[in-house]
C-alpha cells in the first residue's frame, strides 16, 4: 500500500528521487532548494540509498559533475533554484546537446538584483532555450510524482534529453503537504534501470562533446530541436503509463471549469490553487470564466494550448517572470505566438504577477479578470499587478 | 643525455607501443603540448577515462565526426574539466560498487591548459583535489590561452610579450611573476604532485605511472612548449623544454605526501637563463637588465625549492 504522510514538500522530492535508484547526485545548498540536496545527503548517509552524493563546490560544478557521471551510464540527480541555476545556465544546453538524460529539481527563485530568496519564476525563464524538458508542479504531490516520471522521460531512447521539474520555491518546497509515495515495488516496475546508448568505459572508447564546425552544427541543433518536439510523444506515454499504475492524470495543459468559458485566466506553477478558489467565486456570480493551468513549459505544447484557448473571447496570462524591453511576460509571448495563425483567436492581456515572493490572493486573481471583462485593459501592453508607482 | 641517445635502444621495453591518442590530428608542428599528452596517454594505458577542457588540445582532437581519441573522452566547457571529472570517478565508482559496470580499476583523468587549469578552471580543480576523488589532474602548461590566440593567463611568465599584455613603448609585456600551480596543489594536501616535461619522456611517463597507482587525487604541471605562441622555431620544443629546465625556469620535482624530492634530470649547477630568453620571439624585446631581473628571481625561487627539498627530508 502507498503510504500517506504529511511531509515538508522539498523532503518529499528528495524522498521521491531516492525511490528512483539514482547512482550519483551533485547538489550546491541555496535556499529554497537546500533542503532537497540535505535530505538526499540523510538519505545516502543513512544507507538508505546506494549512491555517490558529490559535495561539489559550486552550481557550476554540480551540473559538470553529473553531466560526467551521466556519460558513465549512471542515473544523476541535482537540484537547485535561481543563483545557482544563472550560474549552471552555459552548461545546460551542453547537457542536452550532449543528449544526456539528467534530471533537475527546481525549486524557483527570483534572481538577483536586487537580492531576493523568495518565488518567482525569474529563473528558469532564462534557460529556455537551453533545450531542456521543462515541466511545473503545483503541489507536493505533483513534486513527487514528477521527479519520478523524470527520470523515465529523460532517459527513454526516444527522448535522451535532460529534465527539469519546476516546484515553486518556499509555496511548495516549504510547505508541509499531505502526500503519498509510491510503492517501491511499483516505482521499480514503472523505472527499469538506465540503458545508456553510450557510455564512458574502456571497453569501447567513446568520445563525447567533440566540437563541430559550420557543415554539422546547424544539423545537430535540428536534431536536438527534433528530438525535444518529439519528446512529447514520450512524456504523454509516461504519463498515460502514471495514471494506469498510480491513478493519477498528467496533460501538458490541465484545465479547470474551462468549458465554455468565455474568459480563462492562464497560471504555471502553484498559483494555480488559489486561482481556482478565485474562479470558483466568480462562476458562482454568474461569469463564464475558467482556469488554464500550463504543465508542460517545453516542449510548448501548441497543440493543446490552441485547443482550449481558441474558443475563448479573452484570454489573461500571467507571468512571474519580465523579458525586460520585451513582450512583457516570457510566458504572455509564447501563447500569443502559438495563437497567431488560428483564424479566430481571443484577445490576450498580459499581466505580471507574484515577483519576488510578493502574495497573490484570490481576490487579485478576481479583480484582474474582473477589469479585463470591463474592458478596462488594453491588449498591447502589459501591466505589473499592484506595483506602486 | 644518454637516455634520449638511446630512446630506440630502450623505448620498446620502456614505453607502451601502442597509440592512445592517434595522429592526424590538428596541432601545429612541433607541438610541445600533443606530444606531452600522447605520452600522457601511454603511461595510462587503456584502462582510463579522460576529461578534458577547452583548449587546443580539445580543438586539434575531437572536430565532429572524426576523433583522434583511443580512450574514452569527454569534453563539456573550458572550466569544468575536474568538476567533470569528478562526475565521471563517482559514477564508475557507483556503478562498479552496484554491480552494473565490470569491477575494474579505471583511473579518471582531468586535463587542461594553463588557463583552463589556474585561471577559469582553478575553482573546480580545488574542489575536486579538497574532495579526493580518485583522480589525476595534468595541466598542460604552454604559458598561455593560445587557443583564443596567445593571450596572457596566470601562468604567462613575467616579460613575455602576448596579444593582451603585449610589449609596447611604456611596457615589457607581462609585468606578474607565474602563478606557482603545483604549490597551491601541494597545499591541498594531495598524496602525489609533481613537475615534468615531455623533453624528459621517461621521466613524465614514470611520473604519470606513479600517480595513476595513487588511491586519491594527485597532480601533474607539465611543461609544455608552444613554437606558435612562443614564436620560436618547431624544431625547438625539445631542446627548448630541456632548456627551460636546465636553467631552473621549470624546475623538475616531485612531492609525495608533502615530502619534496628533486628528479634526476636537475643538474647540480643551472645554466644561465640568457639563452632560453634570447631564442624566443616572446621575450625578443628584453634587454639585459630586465632579463637579470628575471634570473634574480629564477635563482630565488630554485633556491626556495632547494630549501624545501633539505629541510622537509630533515624533517621526516
Ligand atoms: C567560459 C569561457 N570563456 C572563454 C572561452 C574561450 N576560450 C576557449 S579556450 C581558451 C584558452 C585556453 O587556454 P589554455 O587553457 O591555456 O589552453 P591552450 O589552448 O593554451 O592549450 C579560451 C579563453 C571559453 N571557451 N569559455
Ligand atoms: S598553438 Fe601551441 S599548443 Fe596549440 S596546437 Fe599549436 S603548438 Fe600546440
Ligand atoms: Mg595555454
Amino acid at each position: 500500500m502507498a503510504k500517506r504522510v504529511g511531509m515538508e514538500v522539498a523532503l518529499a522530492v528528495a524522498e521521491a528521487v531516492g525511490q528512483c535508484n539514482i547512482d550519483m547526485a551533485a547538489v550546491y545548498p541555496i535556499t529554497p532548494q537546500s533542503h532537497i540536496g540535505e535530505h538526499l545527503s540523510d538519505l545516502v548517509a543513512d544507507g538508505k540509498i546506494d549512491a555517490e552524493f558529490v559535495t561539489v563546490e559550486s552550481e557550476h560544478s554540480a551540473i559538470s559533475a553529473i553531466i560526467g557521471a551521466s556519460g558513465t551510464g549512471a542515473r544523476v540527480y541535482t537540484a537547485t533554484s535561481s543563483q545557482g541555476l544563472m550560474l549552471m545556465h552555459e552548461i545546460l544546453p551542453i547537457a542536452s546537446a550532449m543528449r544526456l538524460p539528467l534530471v533537475m529539481g527546481i525549486a524557483n527563485r527570483a534572481v538577483s538584483g536586487p537580492l531576493n530568496i523568495l518565488n518567482d519564476h525569474s529563473d528558469i525563464m532564462p534557460q529556455r532555450d537551453s533545450g531542456w524538458i521543462s515541466i511545473f508542479v503545483e503541489n507536493g504531490q505533483e513534486a513527487i510524482d514528477v521527479s519520478i516520471q523524470a527520470f523515465k522521460i529523460a532517459e527513454h531512447k526516444d527522448v535522451n534529453l535532460p529534465v527539469c521539474v519546476n516546484i515553486d520555491g518556499f509555496q511548495l518546497t516549504h510547505m508541509v503537504e499531505p502526500v503519498e509515495f509510491p510503492d517501491q515495488e511499483l516505482v521499480d516496475k514503472f523505472l527499469p534501470p538506465r540503458v545508456p546508448f553510450a557510455s564512458l568505459h574502456p571497453s569501447n572508447p567513446v568520445t563525447m562533446g567533440a566540437f563541430a564546425m559550420s557543415d554539422y552544427f546547424t544539423e545537430i541543433l535540428k536534431a536536438k530541436d527534433e528530438a525535444l518536439k518529439n519528446s512529447k510523444k514520450t512524456i504523454l506515454a509516461v504519463w498515460d503509463e502514471w495514471a494506469k499504475m498510480f491513478g493519477r492524470t498528467y496533460k501538458p495543459v490541465e484545465t479547470y471549469k474551462a468549458d465554455g468559458a468565455e474568459i480563462l485566466l492562464l497560471t504555471m506553477g502553484s498559483m494555480g490553487e488559489t486561482a481556482e478558489i478565485a474562479i470558483d467565486e466568480l462562476r458562482a456570480k454568474g461569469m463564464a470564466v475558467g482556469l488554464v493551468k500550463l504543465r508542460l513549459w517545453r516542449p510548448f505544447p501548441f497543440a493543446e494550448i490552441k485547443e482550449v484557448l481558441k474558443k475563448a473571447k479573452k484570454v489573461l496570462v500571467t507571468d512571474r517572470a519580465v523579458s525586460f524591453g520585451g513582450p512583457g511576460g516570457p510566458v504572455c509571448g509564447e501563447i500569443k505566438a502559438a495563437l497567431y495563425n488560428e483564424a479566430e483567436r481571443p484577445a490576450i492581456y498580459s499581466y505580471i504577477i507574484g515577483l519576488g515572493g510578493r502574495d497573490v490572493t484570490v481576490g487579485d486573481f478576481t479583480s484582474m479578470i474582473d477589469k479585463v471583462n470591463r474592458e478596462e485593459v488594453n491588449t498591447d501592453t502589459y501591466e505589473f499587478l499592484g506595483v506602486r508607482e | 643525455m644518454n637516455i634520449v641517445e638511446n630512446f630506440d635502444l630502450f623505448a620498446p621495453r620502456l614505453i607502451n607501443k601502442k597509440e592512445l591518442l592517434s595522429g592526424g590530428h590538428r596541432a601545429c608542428s612541433g607541438c610541445g603540448e600533443v606530444l606531452a599528452v600522447r605520452l600522457m596517454c601511454k603511461a595510462l594505458g587503456e584502462n582510463t577515462v579522460i576529461a578534458s577542457a577547452t583548449g587546443c588540445m580539445e580543438i586539434v582532437t575531437s572536430m565532429y565526426p572524426t576523433t583522434a581519441w583511443e580512450v574514452p573522452w569527454i569534453h563539456v566547457a573550458f572550466e569544468n574539466a575536474a568538476a567533470v571529472a569528478s562526475g565521471v570517478e563517482a559514477g564508475l565508482k557507483a556503478l562498479r560498487r552496484k554491480g552494473k559496470i565490470a569491477d575494474c580499476d579505471i583511473k579518471v583523468v582531468g586535463m587542461a591548459g594553463d588557463g583552463g587549469t589556474m585561471d577559469i578552471g582553478m575553482q573546480a580543480l580545488s574542489g575536486a583535489m579538497e574532495r579526493g576523488h580518485d583522480m589525476l589532474f595534468v595541466c598542460f602548461d604552454n604559458e598561455a590561452y593560445m587557443n583564443t590566440g596567445i593571450q596572457r593567463s596566470s601562468g604567462t611568465p613575467m616579460g613575455a610579450s602576448t596579444t593582451t599584455a603585449p610589449a609596447g613603448k611604456v611596457s615589457m609585456g607581462q609585468k606578474t611573476w607565474k602563478k606557482n600551480m603545483a604549490e597551491i596543489m601541494v597545499a591541498h594536501n594531495v598524496p602525489y604532485v609533481a613537475t615534468a616535461c615531455p623533453s624528459y619522456p621517461l621521466d613524465f611517463i614514470r611520473k604519470v605511472e606513479k600517480a595513476k597507482k595513487v588511491k586519491g587525487p594527485s597532480y601533474i604541471h607539465c611543461f609544455s612548449v608552444c613554437p606558435t605562441g612562443w614564436r620560436c622555431p618547431s624544431d625547438q620544443t625539445i631542446s627548448l623544454g630541456r632548456l627551460a629546465v636546465e636553467t631552473g625556469i621549470f624546475p623538475l620535482y616531485e612531492v609525495e605526501n608533502g615530502k619534496y624530492k628533486l628528479s634526476a634530470e636537475m643538474p647540480k649547477k643551472l645554466r644561465p637563463i640568457k639563452e632560453y630568453y634570447k631564442s624566443q620571439g616572446r621575450y625578443r624585446h628584453l634587454g639585459e637588465d630586465e632579463i637579470k631581473m628575471i634570473q634574480d628571481r629564477v635563482n630565488k625561487e630554485y633556491k626556495k625549492l632547494l630549501n624545501k627539498v633539505q629541510c622537509l627530508e630533515a624533517w621526516s
